[in-house]
């Protein structure tokens, strides 16, 4: 099972839940690695939707592993890119082009379903009506609150900043609009003396 | 002090505008400016009648931007408490009355990227407002509006001379309904639907846009219910130490205005949850009217909203 | 009084500095001998005469400075001020109400002249004179809301309401207490307090939240907050914490006395008319724990706040690895002697100190 328990945080540190198939003529997913499992568990559950949705799968590290059981869901309209970052314009297309009732569904890592939402929330959808199930790793997508330079994947604390190189602790503080969490300097008070790097929930 | 801070007007026009609806315009006494305000704001009006002080929320639909006049219109309703006859029988121009700062319960999503309205009957006039204060920014908006017929389509002229292609009127009379499903059906993303009119109407949509997969936050509703009249019931109030009576035509938050006690306000129709009140103790049944409290509150016997619900039995005891 | 326009920094080499006039009408933040997180609102209408409740926007002697001070941070990152593209409108709301009451409030420093939509707009001590169009952005030389607070002493965050929440979706933020609003611009009211400790627990925030968003036109709020800052810096912020975190540790026993500053926020609350927003300016003033002593009440009653405050909070707010050193220089202004209620200096009333 790819599902991750999150421990109790502040209340900016986003939550997710378990997809679930929502009233609406229209779908969206975007997933990458084993958000692909949620995909499929839903499709499992509610055989219909697949063939009003269109997926973005972005595997990530977990290669060909889901793309076969994905493509035998009956997918309306199947997408398998190489990064988000190739997927964004496909994925924003998508939403200029929308209507109201389209129903997004992020699954997988917190920096793809973050990045996703912000996508879908300028094109008008509150960040309340999107659908979010967390799988697969816990990295964070981390922004230096100095340089403001974003570090993706980040799965220490503390950790160094791939910008500027300050040594930052990895606070819970969430941004939706930068898709980011925040990181601030840690020894800024005492220059040098910098913990030794834990692993994120270690 | 409870609800808005007040200003002291003058009536300096009132105009019939059909059958049913009047139009009332307000100079300030003092000559000075009014605030402005935003497009959907209601001003909560006093009337003295006949030693009863009666304040009633009415949207206001002159120009936001206009600090010269603020204007309301008035639909008439023979059944009610008498606040809508006593605007249509007494109020003349030149008369002084008071009326609150600008409060606004149903303001616009200026993020939304069109807005899409939909009115039914006098709940016309805050749109009336909203589309001014679109105008002037370059909104996009639309708006679909349902009434009797021609003769008591309030406003309909205007507004079709001024934006015959964003207009749409709609008369039960000639049986030419809102096809509510094919005007939802195709909006685009960050559409944002605003509903002001009769209670089945409001329903109608808010259901309506459910099916359809709408986001709750794209869903805009104003409905201000007005305070209907009951049998008597007796009040004890622990804080002030008193009890009061309320009266068949009078709303328990009109009693304890009349009794002195001060319970704070803001729309006076059980959807702003200023006034709410706790129940220290009663025996009998609540008559819960508000569309404030959720269900499991109404149902505790620990609250009530004193500005529209009402109370049958022995005793009732409220923390005021 | 007229005010003295005093020349100063607050960086490098820190010449700020209060006259007998700021300490005497500083907004000391305890009005017992204890603190604990309250949502402690009154209205804003006015207050005793030269007290910096009295006037809707206070200018105070450091008015020229610290705007100095502002426009060199916006220099260095102009991320400090944002403005979401749907808070325009509040933008010129706030430039309204700004101008507007300190025309009034301040005749001989400010005047607005107002033809239609054709505005002539005098700020002497800035020596700025403005002819624009009201509500058309490309008249002015920045968008309404930086335009207008780059003359406005204090933080402002301009919050939209909508779905029963407060969303900071514009403001200019360069005098802050650690927070970021290039971070927090989007966030709703429970969101940008995350960081925040105890308070969502003793629901304060759900409280503050149902008052504010009830604020009504003609009807402003204030409150006071409060936290230390070693050095008259105003710029604390996170995007600058590695620069000047490392001032906190510059504390000895013979400087703290004027080196330690309390921090006060005075926090004031609008509803603005045209936008149905909300603004919230947050007004920073600095006193050095010298500056302080002179009143032996706050003397007495400093020391007894900040050595039973809880220890999250005195982390929360910075100085936990101070308060030792605060306290032995505190104890030294604390004979023991009873404090009065309430905030004000009371020089005549409370004893002097043994």
């Amino acid at each position: 099972m790819s599902k991750f328990e999150f421990p109790e945080a502040i209340k900016s540190r986003p939550t997710y839940g378990t997809l679930e198939a929502r009233p609406g003529k229209a779908h969206l997913f975007v997933a990458d690695a084993e958000g692909a499992e949620a995909i499929i568990d839903l499709a499992k559950a509610d055989s219909g939707l697949m063939a009003k949705s269109h997926v973005i799968y972005i595997p990530k590290d977990t290669g060909d592993k889901f793309v076969s059981q994905l493509q035998d869901l009956g997918i309306n309209q199947l997408y398998v890119g190489p990064s988000f970052e190739a997927a964004q314009t496909r994925l924003q297309r998508s939403l200029a082009d929308a209507h109201m009732g389209l129903q997004v569904y992020l699954c997988g890592t917190e920096g793809l379903m973050g990045q996703a939402q912000r996508d879908a929330m300028a094109a008008g959808i509150p960040h309340t009506a999107i659908q979010t199930e967390h799988r697969g790793s816990v990295a964070r997508r981390m922004q230096c609150v100095h340089c403001k330079g974003i570090t993706e994947d980040v799965m220490t604390d503390p950790f160094v900043c791939s910008h500027c190189g300050l040594n930052l602790f990895v606070r819970d503080h969430y941004s939706r609009r930068l898709a980011a969490f925040q990181g601030v300097c840690i020894d800024a008070e005492d220059p040098g003396n910098v913990p030794p790097s834990a692993e994120l929930y270690s | 002090m409870s609800g808005a801070e007040k200003i002291n007007v003058t009536v300096s026009a009132v105009v019939p505008l059909n059958e049913l609806v009047t139009r009332f315009e307000f100079k300030r006494t003092d000559g000075a400016l009014f605030p402005t305000f935003s497009g959907g704001a209601h001003t909560v009006v006093e009337m003295k009648d006949d030693g009863l002080t009666r304040l009633n929320p009415y949207s206001l639909m002159s120009d936001p931007q206009d600090q010269q006049t603020y204007a309301i219109s008035v639909r008439r309703d023979d059944e009610g408490r008498g606040g809508s006859l006593f605007m249509h029988n007494n109020v003349k121009v030149g008369d002084a009355m008071v009326v609150s700062n600008p409060v606004n319960l149903f303001s616009l999503d200026l993020r939304a990227k069109k807005h899409l309205m939909i009115a039914g009957g006098i709940g016309i006039t805050p749109f009336m407002a909203q589309i001014k204060q679109l105008d002037r920014a370059h909104g996009n908006w639309e708006l679909h509006y349902a009434t009797r017929n021609a003769a008591l389509g309030t406003y309909v002229d205007e507004l079709t001379s001024t934006h015959p292609n964003d207009v749409h009127i709609y008369y039960d009379d000639d049986k030419n309904f809102i096809d509510l499903e094919n005007l939802l059906d195709g909006q685009p993303l960050g559409t944002h639907i605003y509903v002001c009119g009769p209670k089945g109407m409001i329903d109608w949509v808010r259901g309506k846009t459910a099916e359809l997969g709408w986001p709750l936050e794209s869903v805009h509703y104003e409905e201000f219910l007005a305070p209907q009249p009951g049998k008597p019931f007796e009040v004890k109030l622990s804080i002030s130490n008193k009890t009061i009576q309320v009266g068949e035509n009078e709303s328990l938050l009109e009693a304890l205005e009349r009794e002195g006690v001060d319970a704070p306000y803001l729309c006076r129709g059980g959807a702003c949850g200023q006034c709410e009140t706790s129940v220290i103790g009663y025996d009998g049944k609540f008559l819960h009217m508000d569309h404030w409290l959720e269900d499991d509150e109404k149902a505790s016997g620990t609250k009530i909203m004193p500005c529209v619900s009402r109370f049958e039995g022995k005793t009732l005891v409220l923390d005021r | 009084m007229t005010i003295q326009f005093k020349d100063e920094t607050f960086r490098d080499d820190y010449t700020f500095s209060n006259s007998d006039w700021a300490i005497k009408r500083f907004p000391f933040p305890f009005h017992e001998d204890s603190y604990m997180y309250a949502v402690n609102m009154e209205q804003h209408r006015g207050g005793p005469d030269g007290s910096v409740y009295e006037k809707r926007f206070d200018v105070d002697e450091h008015y020229v400075s610290e705007m100095r001070d502002r426009a060199m941070v916006l220099a260095d990152d102009p991320l400090r001020c944002q403005s979401l593209p749907h808070m325009t409108l509040a933008g010129w709301d706030l430039l309204e109400l700004i101008m507007v009451s300190k025309s009034e409030d301040y005749p001989d420093l400010f005047e607005l002249h107002r033809d239609g939509d054709q505005w002539h707009w005098i700020n002497k001590p800035l020596g700025i004179d403005d002819k624009f169009t009201f509500l058309d952005e490309t008249s002015l030389p920045y968008g309404p809301m930086e335009y207008i607070t780059r003359q406005t002493q204090g933080d402002f965050c301009v919050l939209d309401q909508r779905d029963d929440n407060l969303w900071m979706d514009a403001g200019i933020v360069t005098t802050q207490a650690d927070w970021s609003l290039d971070f927090d611009i989007g966030m709703n009211f429970f969101e940008w307090h995350a960081p925040v400790p105890l308070a969502h627990e003793k629901g304060i925030f759900v409280r503050a939240l149902k008052f504010l968003l009830n604020i009504q036109q003609g009807a402003p709020a204030r409150r006071l907050n409060w936290t230390m800052t070693v050095n008259p810096l105003l710029d604390t912020s996170p995007e600058n914490y590695h620069k000047w975190g490392i001032q906190k540790t510059s504390l000895t026993p013979e400087n703290i006395g004027q080196k330690q500053h309390l921090r006060v926020e005075l926090q004031t609350f609008f509803r603005l008319p045209r936008s149905n927003a909300l603004v919230f300016p947050i007004r920073a003033y600095l006193a050095s724990f010298d500056d302080l002593m002179t009143v032996p009440k706050w003397g007495r009653r400093l020391h007894r706040v900040i050595r039973d405050l809880p220890e999250e909070l005195a982390t929360y707010k910075g100085f936990i690895d101070n308060r030792p050193m605060m306290l032995d220089y505190l104890s030294r202004y604390d004979d023991g002697k009873p404090t009065s209620d309430g905030i004000w200096p009371n020089l005549d009333t409370d004893p002097p100190r043994d």
